[in-house]
């Protein structure tokens, strides 16, 4: 099997791709819309800010192949900003349209707490999730953002498996059939973090 | 539930050997970074700093590889800095592996390279580091490796660059700095309790007590040290297991 992903020039694209070939998976890096339909599986990483993520979407061509791909039930594993951009639109920059694959916006976190969140945070189960089959629920993964999309429960579309207690309650893992995303970091989040990519690589394959 | 508080090894570093200084000066060899931050990794660290506090400039290409060959190694967050001026000098060490870069005598001199940093890679990336030392009545930001003084206040220096989009603060007391007699708990807690963004604690570690009076007392929402780590005086993992014994939540390795 090998993963595609997407190369927009998000910082954490080597990282991702470092800890998929730790899992000895194979990767490739893809940056056009004809790579993107070709994809057998796909992540699209992120960190940073929405607006660039969406604009180099935007620049590359992208937009449009990477929801037919997902609409075709390609395999994909949204991370950070790539399951921020599976939503609406952000706060962040409120201008541009995001994939709008999934109901809801992304909002700052808010509340009487430090931002960024920054660092290793436990997760609240809401559903059973696929992403996180195996995992101990005391488990601490690893984030790194400002924004996210607040939790409304009741909201079945949203397909929320698990949430994290921040500056409100907020989407943590999202799932809904090949579509997956997590808003904190896999490749960042040591050996649980591992066990996430092998979930979704074994989902994928 | 809540956020745990975060054990960061520092990796000092000559831009290839990892160096370790007391209060600042008497440099002595520490060992191989790339070993280093494997063990660091397998023992339990969130997250490893890496410092070039050489920072020359026909060195840098080292430092570079230095981060590559170290970010192979790590499933944590990796920090990188040291002689960082410009843009262009904080894009070739994210292109390395970095997560995050750390700025601090170039940010004092242009605070601009602050919000330049954070456009570029986002404020979760930038991280001031900030060297302080109590003169009378207030904590003096120092820079050059704590040798050169300037005018300004640690607090207000650190309030103004979480505005200007740095997304965490690195602090070190450059009194306690080598001394192995503790945080500098009143320093940490006054910034701590100014700025919203997250503290890294840096600057006299020895005992676990001093890690758990940082977070308590100090407000800290994380603590680094090197030598004591490094030397093996302290585990990561006792460290940690110390601090869950008192109740301070801190993310315990499998």
């Amino acid at each position: 099997m090998k993963i595609s992903l997407l190369d927009y020039g998000a910082g954490n694209l080597p990282s991702v791709e470092r800890a998929l070939q730790r899992l000895g998976i194979q990767t490739e890096r893809v940056s056009t819309s004809d790579g993107v339909a070709k994809a057998s599986a796909l992540i699209l990483p992120g960190v940073g800010h929405y607006g660039a993520l969406i604009r180099a979407l935007d620049r590359d061509g992208l937009r449009q192949s990477l929801i037919a791909a997902i609409q075709r039930s390609v395999p994909f594993l949204g991370i950070c900003l790539g399951l921020q951009a599976l939503f609406q639109n952000s706060e962040e920059a409120p201008d541009l349209q995001g994939l709008e694959i999934l109901p809801g916006s992304v909002r700052v976190l808010s509340g009487a707490v430090k931002l960024p969140h920054m660092g290793w945070d436990q997760l609240q189960a809401k559903a059973g999730s696929r992403l996180l089959k195996g995992i101990d629920p005391g488990a601490y993964f690893y984030f790194a953002h400002s924004y996210a999309v607040p939790y409304r429960g009741k909201e079945p579309a949203l397909q929320t498996r698990a949430t994290c207690l921040y500056g409100g309650e907020f989407v943590a893992v999202t799932e809904k059939e090949t579509i997956f995303a997590v808003q904190f970091h896999p490749e960042k989040s040591g050996d649980v973090g591992q066990r996430v990519l092998e979930n979704f690589l074994r989902i994928a394959a | 539930m809540s956020l745990a508080h975060r054990i960061i090894p520092c990796l000092d570093t000559d831009g290839e050997r990892v160096v370790k200084g007391v209060n600042f000066v008497a440099l002595r060899d520490a060992g191989d970074p790339v070993a280093l931050a494997r063990r660091y990794n397998a023992e339990g660290a969130d997250e490893l700093v890496v410092l070039d506090i050489a920072a020359s400039r026909d060195r840098r290409p080292t430092f570079l590889e230095t981060i590559r060959n170290v970010a192979a190694e790590l499933a944590i967050p990796l920090t990188a800095g040291g002689g960082i001026r410009t843009l262009e000098d904080a894009r070739a060490v994210v292109r390395a592996g970095a997560d995050k870069v750390t700025v601090n005598t170039a940010a004092v001199l242009r605070s601009g390279l602050i919000s330049e940093l954070s456009e570029e890679f986002g404020s979760q990336a930038v991280v001031l580091a900030i060297d302080a030392k109590l003169d009378s009545d207030f904590w003096r930001v120092m820079t050059t490796g704590g040798r050169v003084s300037t005018e300004l206040d640690a607090i207000s220096w650190a309030a103004k660059g979480a505005e200007l989009g740095a997304g965490e603060i690195l602090l070190t007391s450059v009194d306690r700095d080598g001394t192995q007699s503790g945080f500098d708990v009143a320093l940490t807690a006054a910034i701590s309790k100014t700025v919203m963004v997250p503290v890294i604690a840096s600057g006299g570690a020895r005992w676990p007590q001093h890690f758990a009076e940082i977070f308590c007392e100090g407000a800290a929402d994380a603590a680094l040290a090197a030598s004591i780590f490094h030397d093996g005086i302290q585990s990561i993992r006792a460290l940690k297991e110390f601090l869950a014994s008192q109740k301070i939540q801190v993310r315990l390795p499998c």
